[in-house]
């Protein structure tokens, strides 16, 4: 876990890992809304189901674009990590393409078709349904990968030859469908749900009260899954689990801990501007946990940021490329945001 | 099936779907501006709700090209991994440009779709000239990629066969790059311009609202008409490139066996690989010769220059190559009788043959995109980087590749009706503007 110098391999992957964490904090809240799209109830059910819909509409492609950045840089920067992964997890990845491509064509056909109630509830469906598989196959594909499952199918294929080649089950099927990977899918849909209820909560005040209680439910169902993982971990991979109570990661957990009981409070007592930002540091702290778990490794047990890294050249391209972009783009972005965060107007 | 055939048919298909998408998401945008523009210079109701009704269509269209656009960039791995090992690094950087390029169409299209009444007029049209201007250069980007597959630079290979010394800025300065860029972009005005123009024809033949409907013609027109005029041209530096660079390529789309000086231009047939010949073609002597090198008496390498395990699907391309030039020519015909037309300051609208002819040629630009795309990539087979790395080396080890490959057909299939319905309704609700 020592970080043994900074260079450009380092810095890169940081930056890929920032697009990830920026993913999870726009995306997943997107997908998140999705959620409470299918477990809207009571009265007010169409009501928060518009006021959903109305919050991603204009925003969800761009946040969608946070994880075509992160596929870029990977292929680019780590490409024998992106053949390794689209090699073992062909299946959880090919499942989450479907739930991306349902769940986005389905809010636009909802958003842009005829508005009779049948078809509008059938794409809604689609698009809530859509939106809690895919952030679980996300998670699921994680976990894959933090396990050390995915790193190991990947070499385990890489030195077979011929006749003792390894069973398809061991290389495609068990490293993502095995209870570390599918607790991390139930914890990345509670941290998206949470998000999602949190930033709604914030801006409709009729609606405050139900995504208030939703935020809270959801902070509870993040623990639970958050406590899972780490109870797998320590059953089924130790070396995931070891290193997590000890030395910075224990700080870290413990950071992560008090950003959780601060986010919470600040819901409780209706302080949305902080319980947003205490909401989205949780999760990036979440995030950025996994990360310094398998630092030096971006595809552990085997591949290393230094060795998988692209040559000299690509890198500093890239990061040239990605600080020129990020010029255009992160105004572009604030002033999105600016133009359609205000509050929303009370009818 | 084979696995490597699945792969392939899974990456025809996506790029196929993909393909109509990205054009329609770069020149849409174009029109809406446009139609936005003469609103504010006129003061014409016409023209806002046109700009407002295409945006519509093109919040559906862009969404399907978004979600169609992320499958791909996955599937790059997904199918073919020992490919993006080796590529990775070198056609990278037009990948992150062209990331970029995205995420500002996304941002501003979300800007222009849901901002009419929370920015100003002129940032609004703003908005909308960035969407057009990045989606043209996501294009851009892409093409480099591809054009670097037909003519790779910017790398020499080690003793074990890997990539080294590479050199992404040269990669992306590839032969065909500029060429490619120029065809592809083309295309898309080309494509999208005269089906909206077919589309609002129909219209107008039926005798809908009849501003509405001829402004509609008009910009769109304005957008496809010269792209479709101009695509021969940038057709034929294409296929002098593509006759240096790729010449077996080039024996694949005239169906050219035999090596010979003064080679014919072939008009129809089928090329047959059994026999090593072409049959029942017309062929007009020296045509080949002429056009590919500008030189009557040109040597041409034919498909029997190389092994036949180093030869594409001939059948296939030389169809596609065909269908390509027939339908492009037929649009540029008729887009050069608008181009007349309009010259003489003629009313396009009121030329009944014209607007049935419109009509007609309405889907020829997508059907042409299709056909070339197979010319291109069926066309470099059995290469995946010409020359360089076969496909069948490039696929993923992973079996039973036939299950993706099925269920992302039918669900293309399925979103693409659903998408022609949904535009289908569009339309029709124009049926009953009144302006």
């Amino acid at each position: 876990m020592s970080v043994s110098g900074v260079g450009l391999p380092e810095i890169v992957a940081a930056v890929m890992v920032l697009a990830l964490n920026a993913y999870a904090l726009t995306g997943g809240a997107d997908f998140g809304g999705g959620v409470w799209d299918l477990l809207a109830r009571g009265p007010g059910r169409e009501a928060q189901r518009s006021l959903i819909a109305e919050q991603i509409a204009p925003i969800w492609e761009a946040n969608h674009v946070w994880l075509i950045l992160v596929v870029v840089v990977l292929f680019t920067a780590f490409p024998a990590v992106f053949a390794a992964l689209g090699t073992v997890l062909h299946i959880p990845l090919t499942l989450m393409l479907l739930g991306i491509v349902a769940r986005g064509s389905s809010f636009v056909f909802r958003s842009y078709g005829k508005h009779d109630d049948a078809s509008q509830q059938r794409w809604g469906r689609v698009f809530a349904v859509a939106s809690v598989v895919t952030p679980v196959l996300l998670g699921t594909i994680v976990g894959a990968i933090a396990s050390g499952a995915a790193g190991a199918a990947a070499a385990r294929l890489a030195d077979a030859a011929g006749d003792a080649a390894p069973s398809y089950a061991s290389v495609y099927v068990t490293p993502w469908l095995a209870p570390f990977p599918l607790v991390l899918g139930a914890l990345a849909l509670s941290m998206f749900a949470f998000l999602a209820a949190v930033y709604l909560a914030a801006r409709e005040p009729a609606l405050r009260d139900a995504f208030r209680r939703r935020a809270l439910w959801a902070a509870g169902a993040m623990f639970v899954a958050a406590s899972g993982a780490l109870g797998v971990a320590r059953m089924t991979t130790p070396h995931v689990a070891s290193p997590l109570v000890h030395g910075s990661a224990l700080a870290l957990q413990l950071t992560i801990g008090a950003t959780a009981l601060g986010a919470i409070w600040a819901i409780y007592a209706r302080h949305w501007r902080l319980a947003r930002v205490a909401a989205a540091a949780q999760v990036s702290l979440i995030l950025w946990g996994w990360v310094l778990v398998q630092t030096p490794y971006v595809l552990p047990p085997t591949l290393t940021i230094r060795d998988a890294a692209a040559p000299r050249v690509t890198l500093e391209l890239l990061l040239g490329a990605l600080a020129a972009g990020a010029m255009l783009l992160l105004p572009a972005l604030w002033y999105l945001f600016r133009t359609f965060a205000a509050e929303r107007r009370v009818r | 099936m084979t696995d490597l055939l699945a792969a392939r048919t899974q990456m025809a298909v996506s790029l196929g779907f993909h393909i109509v998408f990205a054009e329609i998401g770069i020149a849409m945008p174009l029109m809406m501006v446009l139609a936005e523009w003469r609103w504010q210079r006129t003061g014409e109701r016409a023209y806002l709700d046109l700009a407002q009704r295409w945006a519509k269509g093109t919040a559906v269209l862009f969404a399907v090209g978004a979600v169609s656009g992320t499958v791909l960039s996955f599937e790059l791995g997904l199918l073919w991994p020992a490919f993006m090992r080796q590529a990775g690094p070198l056609i990278g950087i037009p990948f992150s440009l062209e990331g970029f390029a995205f995420f500002l169409e996304a941002i501003f299209l979300g800007i222009y779709l849901y901002g009419w009444e929370r920015v100003g007029p002129r940032v609004h049209l703003g908005a909308g000239l960035v969407v057009a201007a990045s989606g043209a250069a996501s294009a851009v980007f892409v093409v480099l990629v591809n054009a670097w597959m037909n003519t790779p630079t910017g790398f020499t290979l080690d003793a074990a066969g890997a990539f080294a010394s590479i050199d992404p800025v040269a990669a992306m300065r590839s032969p065909a790059a500029f060429q490619q860029a120029l065809h592809m972009l083309l295309a898309a005005y080309a494509a999208t311009g005269m089906a909206v123009a077919g589309v609002h024809a129909l219209m107008l033949l039926r005798g809908a609202a009849h501003d509405f409907h001829r402004h509609a013609l008009t910009v769109a027109l304005l957008v496809g008409a010269p792209a479709a005029v101009l695509q021969p041209l940038s057709g034929d530096v294409s296929a002098r490139v593509v006759a240096t660079t790729q010449p077996v390529k080039l024996a694949a789309l005239e169906g050219q066996w035999a090596t010979m000086r003064g080679a014919p231009l072939r008009i129809g047939g089928w090329p047959d690989a059994a026999r090593e010949e072409t049959r029942w073609a017309l062929e007009i002597p020296h045509g080949l010769s002429l056009l590919a090198f500008h030189d009557p008496s040109a040597e041409v390498k034919g498909l029997r220059a190389v092994p036949v395990t180093d030869r594409p699907p001939v059948a296939v391309v030389h169809l596609a190559f065909q269908a390509m030039v027939a339908l492009g020519s037929a649009l540029a015909l008729i887009a050069l009788c608008v181009v007349v037309i309009a010259v003489r300051g003629r009313p396009i609208a009121g030329q009944k043959p014209l607007l049935r002819a419109l009509v007609l040629v309405a889907p020829f630009g997508f059907v042409a995109t299709e056909a070339g795309w197979i010319v291109t990539e069926v066309g470099r087979q059995p290469w995946v980087v010409q020359g360089v790395m076969r496909t069948s080396s490039a696929v993923t080890p992973m079996p039973g590749l036939v299950v993706p490959m099925v269920v992302f057909t039918l669900l293309y299939l399925g979103l693409g009706a659903i998408v022609v319905a949904l535009i289908a309704s569009l339309v029709r609700e124009t049926a009953r503007v009144r302006v």
